[in-house]
Order: structure tokens, then C-alpha cells, then sequence
């Protein structure tokens, strides 16, 4: 490991966890989808979320930036608490703390615009950019850490809906990234992305890693230990298993961990 | 419901069993190399040497076997947790076990020549060398088959015994080389195959170690015992009264 990467690990070790949860429970009416989940998740690092169908791993990224609000029947309890400040008994604003905690989903989803506006849309919104100026640049910049810009600078204002999978999937991370998150959710980013935009997607969530928190869902354990440090994994709701994606990959702890990573059951 | 130790892909399972049967195969192998080979030592029996020489050639060839079979599986099912563990330990064990069979190989050769030489006395404890060295290397395989830790540990402190052997031995022959210097060569051979077996429980050590951590997920912690004090041995021969300090 070289010093700079030390550093960087030795500081997120010491720091308070960005993101806490304490006794979790989220029922769908009167099923519940999650039991007692306790996670720290640290800044800067690539935490991954794995388990079978049904675990509750989406379920409990949706947590993180309150998207379950949307869902009628859903019910919450427990603390998830960002920076400390807990998230759902805060009075925070939803709206605003989306902007914190952005989302990339599945499928890749831009706004039927024009690229420049489907990143331009956010720091409108948040009254980010003051000008044209900044705004431009906060466009390209964005893209540019979403490794697009190369791809799209000639062709700003042509559909976003009219790029690749992969690269409609870049611009849907530059666009989350464009409002300045602290945290990135990643719901199976890749799952209907090809090999090569899947690796330029690893690439990218690895130097994203340097500026933001991610925590990524992935049914593809292979890209789990490709991409992150920390992998926790659920069954039945439950979290397992939570540790360094190095030590969970080789000598997991729990018979559950070990029977799902390695194929025996799921 | 399907066993929870099987894959859900079944010829993964199918797979790793191969695997697990060349180790098992070579282990038998080794194992039958050195008795064959010191048994060609002390019945003077060339001819059986020479066929512990042609054998070692199929123990080679296993290890080829198995180093393609660990190869394609790494590629094609990316093995992770025990399974990988199992794939990388076969591969460590495997090369130990061939390290194992070409020390056989070279007793066997050696032994053709010290049938050209007077009988030894110290083929005795060579052959109770051999004896240690044999029951460690079954119960090594023993403890691979099983995946068990605790016979791991035990054949891992049996090594001490095989070095204090060693130890003995090497005395033994230094004083018989001092005796009369017309059995410095064959005494040579007789050191070089005590070593050969002493080596051998080095390995079967090694591979102790590898059955832990295939079973545990950690590597055996702390010091081994040794019994091989023969590297800071000094040697002064007191030529007036003919007494031997070693």
C-alpha cells in the first residue's frame, strides 16, 4: 500500500462514521423487510451492500436518503443518523437531503433533455450555480469527473436518452454528482450495462471514492470485491455479516456469508 | 433441498472433488516413495530403486494435472472464501508433495550406490527416521482429507521428533566417518538421505500449516519447535587420545 493510500485509510479509520444506523426495522405493511440493522458506514470508502432477492439490501439503501417516504405502506424505525444528525426525527427536509445523498438507480434514467440540461437541472434547482458561467462550468466539470466529458463536449445539447447504456449511466452520475453530494447511492448500477461500460463504471466509482461516500447494491459479487472496502451482506432482512471486503471474501465468519458468496445457496 | 455444503451449480462441486482426489492420490504416492525407497536402501535391492526412480515421474505429472485443474477453475468460477481457500491450499500442498517424491527419488538413487559400498550400520535409524517420517505424512493426509485443524497442529509438533532424529543421526555418522575414512562416502550418501527425510517432515510441516488455514481461515500463529541443532554443530577431533568432541 503506498503512503498516500495509507493516509487517506488511516484518516476514514479515525474519523466518526459518516453514515450510522441503530436498530432499523422497515416493515411493508405488516411484513417486515428489515430487523435491527446496525451499520456504520465510513466516509470515502465504497461500502457494498450484497444478499439474495428479498434481503432487504435495496431496502435499506433507500433508507439512507429516505426514498421509502414515497412508498405508502413502508414504516421506518430506528436511527439512521448522517454526520450525526439523524434523518428522519430531524425535521430535515427530505428535498434537501437528497441533495446530500444522491442516487443512481438500475436503469439508467436521464431526464428526455438535452445533456447539458439534465446536469444543469440539479444546481438549478438547488440554486447552486450563481450565472451562466458557473453553471457551464459546474456541467462540464461533473461530466468531466463522470469521465463523459471527452465523449459528449461537442454534442451538449443533443438528448441524453440518445447515448449508450453506459454512458446514459455516466450522465446519470454526473448528474447525481453535479449538486455536490456527500453521499452516492448506487442501486445495481451496472447490472444492465455491458462489460467495458461496467469497468468504466467500476473506474469511475473507484476515483469517486476520493471526494464522496458510496454505498452500492450489486447482485454481481465479483464487482462487490472489485469495488469496495467494506461489504456487508443480508439474508432475511437480517444484516449477517459486515467487514472488510478483502477478509469477507476469504475467510468470511458467518456459514450464511460463506454459503451465499461462494454459491451454495441464494 | 440439496446438501448446503454442495454448489448450485453442481459441476463446480465436481470440480473441486477432482482436486481434493489428485491431492489425495500424490499424497498416497509420496507416502508409498519413501517407504519403497528405504526399503530399497535396506534390502540393497537396487532393482526397486530404480523403479522409486521411474515412479516419481507419475507424481510430477499429477501435479501438472492438478496445477491446470486449479487454473481452470480459478478462471472460469472465480472461487471466493473456503472454495478459494481449498483451490490456493491444493496448489501449496501439491507442490510440497512433489517436493516429497523427488526427495524419494533421490534416497533411491543414492541407495544404488551405497549397495556398491559394505552394508551400513546406519541404515537402522534411517529406517526409524523413515518410520516417523511416513506415519507423519499419512496422518498429514489424514488431516487434509478431513479438513481437521486439531490432527494438522499434532503432525506440525511431531516435527521436532523427525529434527532430534536428524540430530542423532548426524552424530552417529560423523563419528563412523572419524572411525575409518574409508566411510566417509558412503556415510555422505546416509547423511545426504537422512536429510532427504528430514526435509520431508519439513514439508509435511509446510503442509500441516496449509490444512489449517484451509479450515480455519488463519494462519497458524507462533513458533514452530525445532529439533535440527545440527547448523551450529562444531566439529574438533582431539587426534592424541582419539577422542571425538562434537
Amino acid at each position: 500500500m503506498d503512503m498516500q493510500n495509507f493516509k487517506t485509510r488511516e484518516k476514514a479509520a479515525m474519523a466518526e462514521p459518516k453514515i450510522i444506523a441503530r436498530d432499523v426495522n422497515v416493515y411493508y405493511g405488516q411484513s417486515q423487510a428489515l430487523k435491527s440493522i446496525e451499520l456504520d458506514i465510513a466516509a470515502n470508502e465504497v461500502t457494498a451492500l450484497i444478499g439474495p432477492s428479498g434481503c432487504g439490501k435495496s431496502t435499506f439503501l433507500r433508507c439512507i436518503n429516505r426514498m421509502n417516504d414515497v412508498i405508502e405502506s413502508c414504516r421506518v424505525e430506528g436511527r439512521i443518523t448522517l454526520e450525526g444528525i439523524d434523518i428522519y426525527n430531524s425535521g430535515l427536509d427530505p428535498v434537501l437531503l437528497r441533495a446530500r445523498v444522491g442516487m443512481v438507480f438500475q436503469k439508467p434514467n436521464p431526464f428526455p433533455k438535452s445533456i447539458y440540461d439534465n446536469i444543469a437541472y440539479g444546481p438549478r434547482l438547488h440554486g447552486i450555480a450563481s450565472g451562466k458561467d458557473e453553471l457551464e462550468a459546474t456541467v462540464e466539470s461533473s461530466l468531466r469527473r463522470a469521465g463523459l466529458w471527452e465523449e459528449v463536449k461537442d454534442r451538449l445539447d443533443s438528448p441524453g436518452t440518445g447515448l449508450s447504456g453506459g454512458q446514459q449511466q455516466r450522465l446519470c452520475i454526473a448528474r447525481a454528482i453535479a449538486v455536490n453530494p456527500e453521499v452516492i447511492l448506487m442501486d445495481e448500477p451496472c447490472s444492465a450495462l455491458d462489460p467495458i461500460a461496467t469497468a468504466k463504471i467500476e473506474e469511475l466509482i473507484d476515483e469517486l471514492r476520493e471526494n464522496f461516500t458510496i454505498v452500492i447494491v450489486t447482485h454481481s459479487m465479483q464487482q462487490a470485491a472489485r469495488v469496495s472496502q467494506k461489504t456487508a451482506f443480508f439474508h432475511l432482512g437480517e444484516l449477517v455479516e459486515v467487514g472488510e471486503t478483502d477478509k469477507l471474501f476469504t475467510s468470511p465468519e458467518d456459514q450464511r456469508t460463506q454459503g451465499y458468496i461462494t454459491g451454495r445457496f441464494g | 433441498m440439496q446438501n448446503s455444503n454442495d454448489h448450485i451449480v453442481r459441476s463446480f462441486d465436481k470440480e473441486l472433488r477432482t482436486i481434493h482426489e489428485i491431492i489425495i492420490r500424490m499424497g498416497g504416492m509420496a507416502e508409498n516413495q519413501l517407504a519403497e525407497a528405504v526399503d530399497a536402501l535396506v534390502q540393497r535391492d537396487s532393482a526397486k530403486a530404480e523403479m522409486v526412480r521411474a515412479e516419481d515421474a507419475k507424481i510430477d505429472a499429477l501435479e501438472e494435472e492438478l496445477e491446470a485443474a486449479v487454473v481452470q477453475l480459478i478462471a472460469l468460477r472465480q472461487p471466493v472464501a473456503n472454495d478459494l481457500r481449498a483451490v490456493i491450499s491444493a496448489l501449496k500442498i501439491s507442490s510440497d508433495l512433489e517436493r516429497i517424491g523427488d526427495y524419494a527419488k533421490n534416497i533411491a538413487k543414492r541407495s544404488i550406490a551405497i549397495n556398491q559400498m559394505p552394508p551400513q550400520k546406519s541404515v537402522t535409524s534411517i529406517m526409524r527416521m523413515s518410520r516417523l517420517v511416513q506415519e507423519i505424512v499419512k496422518d498429514t493426509l489424514d488431516a487434509f482429507s478431513h479438513s481437521d485443524k486439531d490432527r494438522a497442529i499434532d503432525v506440525w509438533h511431531r516435527d521436532e521428533e523427525v529434527d532430534e532424529m536428524y540430530t542423532s543421526l548426524f552424530r552417529e555418522l560423523l563419528t563412523y566417518m572419524m572411525e575409518d575414512p574409508r566411510n566417509i562416502g558412503a556415510c555422505t550418501h546416509m547423511l545426504f538421505i537422512a536429510k532427504n527425510i528430514e526435509r520431508m517432515g519439513d514439508h509435511a510441516t509446510n503442509i500441516a500449516e496449509t490444512i489449517y488455514y484451509l479450515s480455519t481461515g488463519h494462519k497458524l500463529e507462533g513458533k514452530r519447535p525445532k529439533g535440527d541443532r545440527t547448523p551450529f554443530q562444531i566439529l574438533s577431533a582431539e587426534e592424541d587420545n582419539g577422542e571425538v568432541e562434537i
